[in-house]
C-alpha cells in the first residue's frame, strides 16, 4: 500500500531502465497514479482529468526526461501545478472606499459560517477595525443566539433585531444592519446568513436578495474541507445563484485532504482567501497555497 | 464477442458516475471489474449493463441488513440512543427529527443536551424539544458532557420514558482528547442503562474522509447505525457504500431537509437509483 503520491510514483518507476525519456507507457502509468492520488484527496473528477492532462504534457518534456529521478521531478511538477491553481490570485480583503465595508457569508448548512463570522470579526478587530456582526440567519434553530454568544466571546457587537427561529425577514435585517453600522461608526459589517443548498432555488434567491440589499464588498463562500465530489456542483450553484469573490475553507484541523480547495479554485477561478482550523475564535489564518498543495498530496 | 458490445467509453462513463458519487476509487474499480466479468460471462448488451450495475450496487448496500432502531425499553429502563459525528453534520437536527418520529409512535422521549461546548447548542436542542413536544435535559455551558448525559438518562429512568436521545458535540475524529471524552460519555451513561443505539451522523456531501470518520467513531463508541443527512442536496452520499463495505455498519436513516418531518428510513433501492441519477417518479 502506497499512501503518498511520491511513493506511488517511485513504485511505478522502479522498473524504469536507465535514464532518459519516459516512454508513453511510463507516462500513462504516472498519470494513473496521479489520478488516483487526487481522487483519493477528493479533487473533483473533471478537475482531475484536466489536471492530469496538463501534467502528462509536461511529463513528456525536457525537465523530466533529463531528470536523475523522474518520480521526484514529476511530484515537483504536480506540486507546482497545484500551487499555481490554488494560489493563482491570492489577495487581501477589499475594503469599501466609504465605510462600512460589507462582508457577506454564504454556504451550505453546517459549513462553519457562524463560527467564521466571529473569527473574521476578531481578526479584523486585531487589525484595528471596529467590526459588527449581523444575525441574518433567522431560520436555523438558535442561529441568532449562537452568533450573539460568539460575538460576545470576541467582544464584538452583534446586531440582532429579530429572534429568528422562523421569525423575521433576513433581507430587512441585513439592510438595517448596514444602516446601523453606518450610524454607530462600525467600519466593517459581517453578515451571517442561513445555510442553504445549491439546489434550493428559493433559498438561493433569498441570498441574492440579501446581496442586493447590502451590496457587499466581498461575498465569501464558506466550504467544509471534508466535502467530496459535490464541491464543484455546489461551488457553481452558489456562483450562479449569489456569486462570490473569495472562498473560505473550514475544518482544516481535521484529517481530510481537502481536494475541494483545488476543485473550487480550478472551476471558479475564485481565490481561497482564508482557512478555518478549529472551533475557537483564534483558529483562523489566511490561506497558504503551498501548505494546501502538500496536504492534498499528503506530503 | 460481448466484450465488444460495451465500448471503453461506456465503462469510463460508469466509472465516472461512481467516482462523482463519492463511492471512492477502490470500491469503484472493484465494482467495474465485477461488472466486466459479468458482462463477459453473461454476454449482456449495453442497455442492460445499467441493470447489472444497479443490481451490484444494491447488493453492496445489502438490503438484507437489519436497519431497525433499538428504541424499546430494555431491562425495565429506557432505550438510550447516542448521536455522534463530526462538526455540523446534522446531529442536533437528527435528534429533533427522530424525537418527532418516536413521539408519533406514542413513545415517551427525553432529550439530553450533552453538547455543552458549542455556542447555543443546548438552546438549539431545547428548541427542537419544544417543536416536537418533548423535554430536554440541559447542563450549564462548559459543564461536563458526561454528567449531562447521565442526568438525562436518570431523568428518563425516573419518568419511565421509552427513549432517551443524547445529542453530543461535533468533534473531528483526529482529536484524540475529544474522542476519549465521547467514550466517557457512553461509559457514564452505561452506569445506569444500556446504550441501545449509537448513531453516527454522516453528511452526504462528505468525501473520502467519511470512511475515516466511521472507522474512528466505531472504534471509540461502537457505532450501530449511520444517519446519512442532507441527501436533499446534489450530493449522492456514495461514501456510505465504502463504509458499509468495510465496516458493515448499516445506514439506518436519511436526512432529507431541515424540517421536523424530513427524516426517513434508509431505502437501499431508492438510494442506488438516486446515486445512478435515476429520478424517482
Ligand atoms: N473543528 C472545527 N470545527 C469547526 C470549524 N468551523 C466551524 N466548526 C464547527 O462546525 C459546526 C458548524 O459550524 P457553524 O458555524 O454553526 O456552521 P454554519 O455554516 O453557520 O451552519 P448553519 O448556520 O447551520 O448553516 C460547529 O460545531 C462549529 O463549531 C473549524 O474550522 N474546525
Ligand atoms: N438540507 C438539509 N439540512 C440539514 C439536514 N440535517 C441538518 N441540516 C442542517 O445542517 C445544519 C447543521 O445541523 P445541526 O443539527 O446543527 O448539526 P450538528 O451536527 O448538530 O452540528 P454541531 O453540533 O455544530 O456539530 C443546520 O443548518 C441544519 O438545519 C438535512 O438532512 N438536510
Ligand atoms: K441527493
Ligand atoms: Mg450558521
Ligand atoms: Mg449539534
Amino acid at each position: 500500500m502506497f499512501t503518498t503520491l511520491s511513493d506511488r510514483l517511485a513504485a511505478t518507476f522502479k522498473n524504469l531502465r536507465g535514464k532518459g525519456r519516459l516512454s508513453e507507457a511510463d507516462i500513462d502509468a504516472t498519470a494513473r497514479e496521479i489520478r488516483i492520488a487526487l481522487l483519493e484527496a477528493d479533487v473533483a473528477l473533471p478537475v482531475v482529468k484536466k489536471f492530469v492532462a496538463a501534467v502528462k504534457e509536461r511529463a513528456r518534456g525536457e525537465e523530466v526526461s533529463g531528470a536523475l529521478n523522474p518520480a521526484q521531478q514529476i511530484v515537483k511538477i504536480v506540486n507546482d501545478e497545484l500551487v499555481t491553481i490554488l494560489g493563482g490570485e491570492t489577495r487581501r480583503l477589499r475594503y469599501a472606499k466609504t465605510a462600512p465595508t460589507v462582508l457577506m457569508l454564504a454556504g451550505l448548512q453546517g459549513a462553519g459560517k457562524t463560527t467564521l463570522a466571529a473569527k473574521l470579526a476578531l481578526w479584523l478587530k486585531d487589525q484595528g477595525s471596529s467590526p459588527m456582526l449581523v444575525a441574518a440567519d433567522l431560520q436555523r434553530p438558535n442561529a441568532v443566539n449562537q452568533l450573539q454568544i460568539n460575538g460576545e466571546r470576541v467582544g464584538v457587537k452583534v446586531f440582532a433585531p429579530e429572534p429568528g427561529n422562523g421569525v423575521g425577514d433576513p433581507v430587512a435585517v441585513a439592510r438595517a444592519g448596514v444602516a446601523e453600522a453606518r450610524r454607530t461608526l462600525h467600519d466593517v459589517v459581517i453578515v451571517d446568513t442561513a445555510g442553504r443548498l445549491g439546489v434550493d432555488a428559493e433559498m438561493m434567491q433569498q441570498a441574492a436578495d440579501i446581496r442586493d440589499a447590502v451590496s457587499p464588498d466581498e461575498i465569501l463562500f464558506v466550504v467544509d474541507a471534508m466535502v467530496g465530489q459535490d464541491a464543484v456542483n455546489t461551488a457553481q450553484a452558489f456562483l450562479d445563484g449569489v456569486g462570490y469573490d473569495g472562498v473560505v475553507l473550514t475544518k482544516l484541523d481535521g484529517d481530510a485532504r481537502g481536494g475541494a480547495a483545488l476543485s473550487i479554485a480550478s472551476i471558479t477561478g475564485k481565490p481561497v482567501m482564508f482557512a478555518s482550523n478549529g472551533e475557537k475564535p483564534t483558529d483562523f489564518d489566511v490561506f497558504h497555497p503551498d501548505r494546501m498543495a502538500g496536504r492534498i498530496l499528503d506530503m | 464477442l460481448s466484450r465488444d458490445v460495451i465500448d471503453e467509453d461506456t465503462w469510463e462513463e460508469i466509472e465516472d458516475l461512481l467516482i462523482t458519487a463519492d463511492v471512492g476509487v477502490a470500491p469503484t474499480q472493484e465494482l467495474v471489474a465485477r461488472l466486466r466479468t459479468r458482462v463477459k460471462v453473461e454476454g449482456v448488451s449495453s442497455a442492460s449493463v445499467q441493470d447489472i450495475l444497479r443490481e451490484e450496487l444494491v447488493t453492496l448496500v445489502d438490503p438484507s441488513l437489519d436497519r431497525s432502531l433499538a428504541v424499546d425499553r430494555k431491562d425495565g429502563k429506557p432505550a438510550v440512543v447516542l448521536v455522534v459525528g463530526v462538526n455540523g453534520t446534522g446531529k442536533t437536527t437528527t435528534v429533533g427529527k427522530l424525537a418527532r418520529v418516536l413521539v408519533a409512535e406514542d413513545k415517551q422521549v427525553v432529550l439530553g443536551a450533552a453538547d455543552t461546548f458549542r455556542a447555543a447548542a443546548a438552546e438549539q436542542l431545547a428548541t427542537w424539544g419544544e417543536r416536537v413536544g418533548v423535554p430536554a435535559v440541559r447542563g450549564p455551558e462548559g459543564s461536563d458532557p458526561a454528567s449531562v448525559a447521565f442526568e438525562a438518562v436518570r431523568t428518563g429512568i425516573e419518568q419511565e420514558a421509552d427513549v432517551v436521545l443524547v445529542d453530543t458535540a461535533g468533534r473531528l475524529q483526529n482529536k484524540a482528547g475529544l474522542m476519549d471524552e465521547l467514550g466517557k460519555v457512553k461509559r457514564v451513561i452505561e452506569k445506569q442503562a444500556t446504550v441501545t443505539e449509537v448513531l453516527l451522523v454522516l453528511d452526504a456531501t462528505t468525501g473520502q474522509n467519511g470512511l475515516q470518520q466511521a472507522r474512528v467513531f466505531r472504534e471509540a463508541v461502537d457505532v450501530t447505525g449511520i444517519v446519512l443527512t442532507k441527501l436533499d442536496g446534489s450530493a449522492k452520499g456514495g461514501i456510505v457504500v465504502a463504509v458499509q463495505r468495510e465496516l458493515g455498519v448499516p445506514v439506518k436513516l436519511v436526512g432529507l431537509g431541515e424540517g421536523a418531518d424530513d427524516l426517513a428510513p434508509f431505502d437501499p433501492a431508492a438510494f442506488v437509483d438516486a446515486l445512478m441519477g435515476v429520478t424517482a417518479s
